[in-house]
């Protein structure tokens, strides 16, 4: 009996307990939270605490509770323009500016990756940096810097561009909000490029200029092509969740950019609707899947 | 890779030729890189359809020569010529020279196809006449079935092939190999050296070769230029730098070599008399174009293959005679090396062919020989 246990029993035990850390750990923090939010979604709203029905207790009161779910909260979302708009709006922001991360990351990543080795370290460390400090307190910086009698005006006042009276109006636009969604994310973007660059044999480059090819034509036919999955790592890290952006559209965007993140926000704090904000959160889910599978696919090649 | 086109090691000495301008011309070449001077006022003349053949010991100098030749580097003093016309200035990619790198830098994201045409593209060449040359390197270097396949999924000595087809694809007027079959195997090694010969003479290109195994460079090049901490310690053919070294440095690198020290104590005839303290004997040796003065020190180099080993005593007073006993036996089936130790203790190679197929050797551990040689088999090296 005793054999069998240390040499049966508990070499798949431990086995088993090994690969179960991880599918506890999703179980736990993704899934979980995922079928609470999915269920809310399919409740309607309800002066009460919490503030919608059916709440259910236990498994028997779900079976007799299962009549009262609806999808009237999806539907809803199909009928207001709203909702439309701010998914399409959120997937506009969030492209474009992926491409502004990626023309500016890029440079800076390949500079990091030509700088001498004793000097990258450093460099790498300058770009993680800025996350020491608070997310929040960074993006409310930049209202310091970007409204009207901020330091934009006084500098293009002192420098004598702008006349005394005159302003710059950039805060509360889309264009601050690129500004805002690019100096957050600079980092996801500039770091995997950075991965990819640096590893890049400097070798192919004088082979390919032996062989006739001057640098810059180099660049495109050899260096990009093999930084590519630096630039798809980079360009999903940034879009995914740029896409459910609501800090900086919240704070730098004003009323006039919508993006769903805020229109989550909205639901939930300012309507009080947990059952439509969770079926904002459900399709965006849903939208965002195809993007974050086609990543997962793209990391398995590399 | 080709067929064998004949007895292809025909009389071509172009360097004893004073009508031919030389095609590759490095003239009182220096490159410093901060403290460190790689290659030292260098001069150095190649000819066409020459396989030259740059060896030395790793920080020799002799990579960075040839970097300077393909334009990755500038050289610090004096100029680089090719054909007649001055390189300095021009960028590697305007060089009609190319490149085999020592880690092959094929491109990974290309098929063997696309490397090898990928020098043609960037002459402009239009897409028929890419396919036919790219068709014909294949066929050159037998790699036909493997045009589709990456980089990766391709064995080292294939992707030797892939290389050395893309640097030959463009027909440049000089070839660089850089350590070109280092992480090949000795068998491989050996086959493709030959099959490097075979095609150079059939492209009637000029090739030119850094490696510090000299086996390679003695077997691929009609001449060898022998480098030191930046210069060159002896230019010329295979046999010149073995059986005229010029110096102990180069005696030293290139094969195997006995060194005895002594004093000269005569010079006649163009014959020094070497008298050897520590090991209690005369010999005698051509002193050859340098002059050599009575009392002068000088070493005795002599290869192992060239010395005798006998165990019946030669005639008493004869020169170039030294005793001494069996130390150790190796064995390495072609043939034996004796190391003999002397009265004074130092060591002294032989090495004897085994043309019979005796288990047993005559000679053996702890027996007394006698190591002789013909008057003319070593050389002397002043110090």
């Amino acid at each position: 009996m005793a054999e069998r246990w240390t040499q049966e029993v508990r070499p798949f035990l431990s086995k088993w307990a090994l690969v179960a850390v991880p599918y506890l750990w999703s179980l736990l923090f993704f899934l979980a939270p995922f079928l609470i939010i999915f269920k809310i979604s399919l409740s309607q709203t309800a002066i009460a605490m919490p503030p919608y029905v059916p709440v259910i207790y236990g498994l028997g009161d779900f079976w007799s509770k299962l009549s009262d779910f609806t999808f009237d909260n999806y539907v809803f979302l199909t009928e207001d323009p709203l909702y439309y708009s701010a998914y399409f709006s959120s997937l506009r922001i969030a492209l474009v500016s992926t491409v502004l991360l990626l023309v500016v990351g890029y440079p800076i990543a390949y500079g990091m990756a030509r700088a001498p080795k004793s000097l990258r370290n450093a460099l790498v460390m300058a770009v993680i940096l800025p996350f020491w400090t608070s997310f929040l307190i960074r993006v409310y910086a930049w209202i310091g810097i970007l409204k009207p009698e901020g330091l934009i005006t006084i500098a293009l006042q002192g420098l004598g561009i702008l006349g005394p009276g005159e302003q710059i109006h950039v805060y509360n636009t889309e264009f601050a909000v690129f500004i805002g969604i690019v100096y957050s994310y600079l980092p996801f973007m500039v770091l995997p490029l950075y991965a990819a660059l640096e590893k890049l044999d400097t070798t192919l480059l004088e082979a390919a200029a032996d062989l006739g090819c001057p640098p810059t034509k180099s660049f495109w036919v050899i260096t990009f092509p093999l930084s590519l999955p630096g630039v798809i790592a980079g360009c999903f890290l940034c879009f995914i969740p740029i896409v459910g952006e609501f800090v900086i559209p919240d704070l730098l965007g004003g009323s006039e950019t919508l993006m769903i993140g805020k229109t989550l926000w909205a639901e939930f704090f300012n309507n009080r609707d947990w059952p439509v904000s969770s079926a904002v959160a459900v399709v965006l889910l849903i939208i965002l899947v195809v993007p974050i599978v086609i990543f997962q696919n793209q990391q398995k090649k590399v | 890779m080709i067929e064998a086109v004949g007895p292809i090691k025909r009389k071509f000495a172009p360097w004893n030729d004073p009508t031919l301008k030389p095609f590759i011309r490095f003239e009182n070449v220096t490159k410093r890189f901060g403290d460190f001077t790689a290659v030292d006022n260098l001069t150095l003349d190649i000819y066409e359809r020459e396989f030259f053949a740059l060896l030395g010991p790793s920080g020799c100098g002799k990579t960075t020569l040839m970097r300077m030749l393909a334009g990755f580097e500038q050289p610090t003093e004096g100029r680089i010529l090719l054909d007649g016309k001055d390189l300095s200035g021009i960028p590697p990619y305007k060089r009609p020279a190319n490149m085999m790198f020592q880690s092959y830098a094929l491109f990974p994201h290309m098929t063997v196809e696309g490397n090898i045409a990928f020098g043609l593209k960037q002459e402009g060449m239009d897409t028929a006449d890419i396919n036919t040359r790219v068709a014909e390197m294949l066929e050159l270097v037998k790699l036909e079935k493997f045009a589709k396949r990456r980089p990766h999924q391709l064995s080292g000595g294939q992707r030797q092939r892939v290389a050395l087809a893309r640097s030959l694809a463009k027909r440049p007027k000089v070839l660089l190999l850089d350590e070109p079959l280092g992480a090949l195997d000795k068998k491989l090694r050996e086959e493709t050296q030959f099959e490097l010969m075979d095609i150079q003479v059939e492209l009637g290109m000029t090739f030119l070769i850094v490696t510090h195994d000299q086996e390679e460079a003695m077997t691929v090049s009609d001449r060898i230029a022998v480098m030191n901490h930046g210069v060159i310690a002896q230019i010329g053919t295979a046999s010149e730098i073995y059986e005229q070294p010029a110096s102990r440095y180069v005696a030293d690198f290139v094969g195997d070599i006995n060194l005895i020290d002594g004093t000269v104590s005569a010079v006649e005839n163009g014959v020094a008399t070497l008298r050897c303290a520590g090991v209690d004997a005369t010999i005698q040796a051509e002193t050859g174009k340098g002059e050599v003065a009575v009392g002068a020190e000088a070493g005795f180099a002599i290869r192992p293959e060239k010395v005798h080993i006998s165990l019946e005593a030669p005639p008493a007073g004869a020169p170039n005679v030294l005793a001494g006993e069996v130390w150790d036996i190796g064995y390495l089936g072609d043939i034996s090396v004796y190391r003999v130790r002397l009265a004074g203790g130092s060591i002294v190679k032989a090495t004897v062919a085994n043309l019979t197929r005796m288990v047993e050797r005559p000679i053996t551990w702890e027996d007394k020989v006698f190591l002789t040689w013909p008057a003319d088999a070593g050389v002397l090296l002043l110090k």
